[in-house]
């Protein structure tokens, strides 16, 4: 066990844990930050996606050891009212269905956005091609990201 | 059905007000991006409610809370269930919120999520406790005003006299929830023309907490004084523990506990980590008991079988032997699909605490009820002492209708006397499956002066054969001679319903099958159909058969005229699959084009007779979601046992499809008056023949066995 400060959402936190804790486990099981899901613990599916200083990072791999003052962003904090262009987006395509991945469908696109203010489907494609939606909402997610783009 | 009406829900209801339960609701609901609600139409939290029977409670304010029943799995029916009660309540659907009900059999008839049947078998009850409701309101209003109810009327939660008074929900509910509850059947229901609800998008309920990342699933659920556990099984089927030893797991920072139950052994963790760790280091011998199935085994005994009659056929029309004897030329295909995982995006999972006074369980189920009586007889326990709480669950796909994991968890708790949350790792969900059943079917038809004459179906299934009334599909009733043999055949595997069970992969058989012996007759896709189903119509052979003619035409039609069948662009090859299942008739039209001489799936265009559409946005997403799960499993469901074990372990060797992979879905509605039906599955089972379908029109290659892509061929 070691002691760890991460910033999380604009506030620092200080948790005890093994150092290979991934820090998806540290944000579910020590900070109670659950939007961030366990899909398959080996970066394949995308449920677990965060940033890390504005990047979409697989927290499910990523040691606590390892984080150190890089700024963690989850689902909770990518804004204060949860009125992200996608959020807005989300709404008003009614994107998910049983909504376990939107989490992580969302933290992936804000950093595509935040990177490609006006991705060609090619480029959202490519970008999204890492995060699994089992009950296959991406006709849905693609909309949505296009439409919160045109906002941008 | 009638309304469960019960008395005892006053109680309930007073009972977690007091606990805090009323007020959370509206205090959830109030957290959620409080800016996003107009203040203005938003009611006020209550200090009371009142309720009225098992779905439906009124506060002072006029807000209004409708209990949905049933277990939201994503199909959405969190949102469009309550929307039928709303209707016949007549409320304005901005003063309704939505709660989960718990489990309770005496309140509500089928807890269920399964087989596309909430919506259609809840709508007759839904209706008649939102109209019930409404009628006590109206009949206190006519009261207080020394008036006829008939001269009264409501308008968005608010009851009218004909003079000009008014009273609203909230003002009336005191009253009103004391009254006797009429006779369901004397209380009308709304004409459909007057439905200013259904038929209306509305939102999913939970769309505020899914994405400001709140605790709704199973997974994100914690109680004080909880501890987490993993599960350590048998690695193969057929297998059973002979020792263990923990000394490793033991070491590992966080680990409270080892514990074995029956051939499996349980860590008990302070943290999730720590538990799945601890079970990584975990030493066991296993010995094998059973035989270790392999998929080879699978594949030869499902053709072994295909070759032979069943001792009892399910249905005999005509004598198919004697026409294949006479026919002129006889035309077989064989088709073959593996074993497939459920592969859930949330892993299964469970809340247990077992003490001497209660068993409480929290999480994602499909059948509460089933599993309550299972949890019962595990651990000989009263039903009543099993309470069971319904979380949102991280899809199911059938796979949630299995509670061994709440079962698993009921016995971990019951052991180590804690509250656990049992976690499933993506290997344990992956390796601890009810899959569904490798099958093989066997098309066999007799062509006598260029009609099909004889036409025999043999099904080879392992721990199932096709239930109630499949043997009678279609082309059944159109053809002379038919003839349908089941074989199932024992697997140790353990097997059940899959997303659209039996029709999942039979439907792709029968529609591939139904292209390429139209081709063979030199006649067109879907003119080959309409010839059939217009004998079905007009000259049926035999003991009815199970679709309506009219209503699977009409979605034929339909598709064929709005993807412009037979006439499409240069370069675009379209394929035709239509299939009832699930009471819902869908017919699709695949369209692939080549793109550097590879064949790319780009649209499908949908038709869909499911009545009368409760909610068409979140109808839409179903028929989506369906059609490009079939799409994505027909291409990349690869799924493989050696020896009893499943090679497959995580996402990076069972290829799910992706965005990019996935079609636009164009989707267009039969207008219909009808009782609503079912759409979780039945837009599943014609994809995977439609794009097969497509691809030999590109092609020319046709398609025999699931899936058309090994995943070594692209991740190897």
């Amino acid at each position: 066990m070691a002691t760890y400060t991460i910033f999380v959402n604009g506030s620092s936190k200080t948790v005890n844990a093994d150092p290979d804790t991934p820090l998806l486990w540290v944000l579910r099981d020590e900070l109670g930050l659950v939007g961030t899901k366990y899909g398959c613990g080996i970066a394949q599916c995308g449920a677990c996606t965060v940033h890390l200083d504005g990047a979409a990072m697989r927290s499910c791999v990523l040691p606590i050891s390892t984080i150190s003052d890089q700024k963690v962003i989850t689902i909770e904090g990518l804004d204060s009212e949860n009125s992200h262009p996608l959020q807005e987006a989300w709404r008003e395509h009614d994107v998910p269905q049983c909504g376990y991945c939107q989490a992580g469908q969302i933290m992936n696109a804000a950093a595509l956005l935040k990177e490609n203010k006006n991705p060609s489907d090619d480029a959202i494609d490519e970008a999204m091609r890492g995060n699994i939606c089992r009950c296959a909402t991406y006709p849905r997610i693609k909309k949505a990201i296009k439409t919160a783009a045109d906002k941008l | 059905m009638t309304p469960s009406i019960n008395k005892s829900r006053r109680n309930f209801i007073k009972v977690s007000a007091a606990a805090g339960g009323g007020m959370l609701i509206g205090i959830n609901f109030l957290n959620c991006a409080p800016d996003k609600i107009p203040v203005e139409v938003m009611k006020a939290i209550p200090k009371e409610w009142f309720e009225f029977d098992s779905y439906i409670k009124i506060g002072e304010t006029g807000l209004v809370t409708i209990f949905s029943a049933n277990p939201e799995i994503g199909q959405n029916i969190k949102t469009s269930m309550p929307m039928i009660v709303a209707e016949e309540l007549d409320v304005d659907w901005k003063d309704v919120v939505v709660e989960q009900a718990p489990l309770n059999t005496e309140w509500y008839t089928r807890q269920v999520a399964g087989g596309s049947q909430s919506i259609r078998q809840g709508w007759t009850t839904l209706r008649r406790a939102g109209a019930l409701a409404r009628k006590m309101l109206v009949d206190t209003a006519a009261d207080q005003w020394q008036s006829e109810s008939a001269d009264c009327y409501v308008e968005k939660g608010i009851v009218k006299h004909k003079d000009g008074r008014e009273l609203s929900y909230g003002e009336l509910a005191s009253q009103a929830s004391q009254r006797e509850t009429p006779d369901p059947e004397s209380v009308p229901l709304k004409k459909s023309s007057d439905f200013s609800i259904i038929g209306k998008s509305k939102r999913n309920v939970d769309m505020e907490g899914i994405l400001s990342g709140e605790p709704l699933f199973g997974l994100d659920y914690k109680r004080e004084g909880m501890i987490y556990a993993t599960a350590m099984r048998p690695p193969a089927f057929g297998q059973i523990l002979k020792d263990y030893d923990d000394t490793e797991t033991k070491k590992i920072n966080g680990v409270l506990d080892v514990i074995k139950f029956g051939d499996k052994i349980a860590v008990l963790a302070e943290n999730t980590w720590a538990a799945m760790k601890g079970k990584r280091v975990l030493k066991a011998n296993y010995t094998q008991e059973g035989k270790a199935e392999d998929s080879e085994y699978h594949s030869k005994t499902l053709r072994d079988h295909l070759e032979k009659k069943s001792d009892e056929p399910l249905r005999v029309d005509g004598n198919v032997d004697k026409a294949f004897a006479e026919a002129d030329e006889i035309f077989e295909k064989t088709y073959e699909a593996p074993f497939l995982p459920h592969a859930c995006m949330e892993p299964m999972n469970f809340f247990a605490h077992v003490t001497d006074e209660k068993v409480d369980m929290v999480g994602p189920i499909q059948t509460p009820a089933w599993t309550q009586s299972r949890i019962a007889n595990l651990l000989e326990r009263d039903a009543e002492d099993i309470t069971i709480q319904m979380t949102r669950m991280g899809g199911g796909f059938g796979r949630r209708l299995y509670g061994d994991f709440a079962l698993e968890a009921a016995e971990i708790s019951h052991l180590s006397k804690k509250p656990i949350k049992l976690v499933f790792s993506r290997e344990d969900d992956m390796l601890a499956g009810t899959y569904r059943p490798a099958s093989a079917y066997k098309f066999k038809v007799g062509i006598k002066n260029s009609e099909v004459t004889a036409y025999h179906l043999t099904e080879a299934f392992f721990n199932g054969s096709m239930f109630g009334q499949m043997h009678s599909n279609f082309p059944c009733g159109a053809i002379e001679n038919y003839r349908v043999d089941s074989h199932n055949i024992p697997s140790n595997v353990t097997t059940g319903a899959w997303r659209a069970p039996y029709a999942n992969f039979l439907a792709y058989a029968e529609q591939a099958f139904l292209d390429e012996l139209a081709t063979r007759l030199n006649k067109d896709a879907v003119a080959l159909r309409l010839e059939l189903f217009d004998k079905a119509k007009n000259n049926p052979v035999g003991e009815p058969h199970n679709y309506e003619v009219d209503k699977f035409v009409g979605v034929i039609k339909l598709a064929a005229e709005k993807s412009n069948w037979g006439n499409a662009p240069d370069g675009v090859y379209q394929g035709f699959s239509a299939y009832y299942s699930h009471n819902t008739y869908v017919a699709e039209v695949a369209e692939v084009v080549v793109k550097e001489k590879v064949p790319t799936i780009q649209k499908v265009i949908c038709a869909v007779d499911c009545g009368i559409v409760i909610n068409p946005k979140a109808a839409l997403n179903q028929i989506e979601g369906g059609i490009i799960d079939g799409i994505g499993h027909a291409l990349y469901g690869d799924f493989n046992f050696v020896a009893g074990q499943t090679q497959s372990t995580n996402y990076h060797q069972y290829r799910l499809i992706r965005m990019p992979e996935s079609p636009e879905i164009e989707v267009h509605f039969v207008e219909s008056k009808n009782d609503p039906t079912g759409l979780g599955e039945p837009t599943l089972p014609p994809a995977g023949g439609a794009l097969a379908n497509a691809l030999a029109a590109a092609t020319g290659e046709r398609y025999y066995s699931q899936p058309f892509v090994k995943i070594n061929d692209v991740l190897g």
